[in-house]
């Protein structure tokens, strides 16, 4: 298979109509004709990384790579960084403010859904300077 | 069980009768904190929530669930609606309470 790359830029300045990226990834997931628990499982991902960098870093880029072996999500972002990014990681963990919270975020369970989902994940992160996630999908013989 | 059997038998409110709903039910979600539906809905589910806003239709894409029904009366935001048609998401309202709801699902799928 060819390697196919998708880009996009993710603004910080909306969160209602957040999940735009990832509603494109998964459409083109689809054609690609990858099996639907392949797709969920990326989409997922995606979608958890994409609105974190809206919420707390107030947007980002997202790049995904399509390869033989495994789909590869990488979100960058220039936001405020994590201090702790293994607290972070832990299910219930979450920064975010009251109105956030209103509209159904911050159950602090992103990160660890991105880890459930995905074969495997790095969180990099610098304060002030900003914040990478990278995860990888292993893709079967169905791929 | 489809969503339009669902929807039927219960008189739930569609809000997007453009959309087929001759779609399987297979299992049911019950819940407001969308990384916890993202996390645990499986996919074929109905979801039943309280949240109203707009990101409700990305979470019911992502995890593939089969229809989404807000409860308790609760009324969608104009922009949800919009984002339902749109992206091909079957959304119903309800007065009954999401244990009603849920209760009565979870009987009817057991008893097929
Ligand atoms: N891109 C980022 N930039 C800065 N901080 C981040 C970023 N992503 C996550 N964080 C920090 O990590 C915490 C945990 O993230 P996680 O996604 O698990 O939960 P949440 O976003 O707070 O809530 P939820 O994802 O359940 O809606 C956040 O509250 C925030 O403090
Ligand atoms: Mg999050």
């Amino acid at each position: 298979m060819e390697k196919i790359h998708l880009h996009y830029e993710v603004d910080g300045d909306n969160f209602m109509a957040a999940g735009e990226a990832s509603c494109d990834m998964k459409r083109v997931l689809k054609q690609l004709g990858f099996d639907s628990e392949t797709i969920r499982r990326a989409s997922i991902c995606m979608y958890e990384g994409e609105i974190n960098m809206v919420i707390h870093a107030d947007g980002g880029t997202a790049d995904v790579y399509v390869e033989t072996s495994r789909i590869e999500i990488v979100l960058t972002d220039s936001g405020p960084g994590i201090e702790d990014v293994s607290q972070a990681m832990q299910r219930g963990f979450s920064t975010a403010t009251q109105s956030i919270r209103e509209l159904g975020f911050g159950a602090g369970m992103g990160l660890p859904n991105m880890e459930q989902y995905s074969d495997w994940m790095d969180v990099s992160s610098e304060v002030g300077v900003g914040t990478t996630v990278t995860v990888r999908i292993a893709l079967g013989e169905t791929a | 069980m489809t969503v339009k059997e669902f929807a039927t038998t219960l008189g739930l409110k569609n809000w997007t009768p453009d959309l087929d709903l001759d779609v399987p039910i297979t299992g049911g979600y019950a819940g407001d904190m969308l990384s916890w539906v993202m996390g645990k809905a499986v996919a074929g589910s109905a979801w039943m929530t309280i949240m109203s806003n707009q990101n409700v239709v990305a979470v019911a894409l992502m995890t593939d669930v089969a229809c989404v029904v807000l409860t308790e009366g609760v009324e969608p935001d104009a922009a949800l609606v919009t984002q339902a048609n749109g992206r091909g998401v079957p959304l119903f309202t309800s007065d009954l309470s999401t244990y009603e709801l849920s209760a009565w699902l979870g009987t009817a799928l057991a008893a097929q």
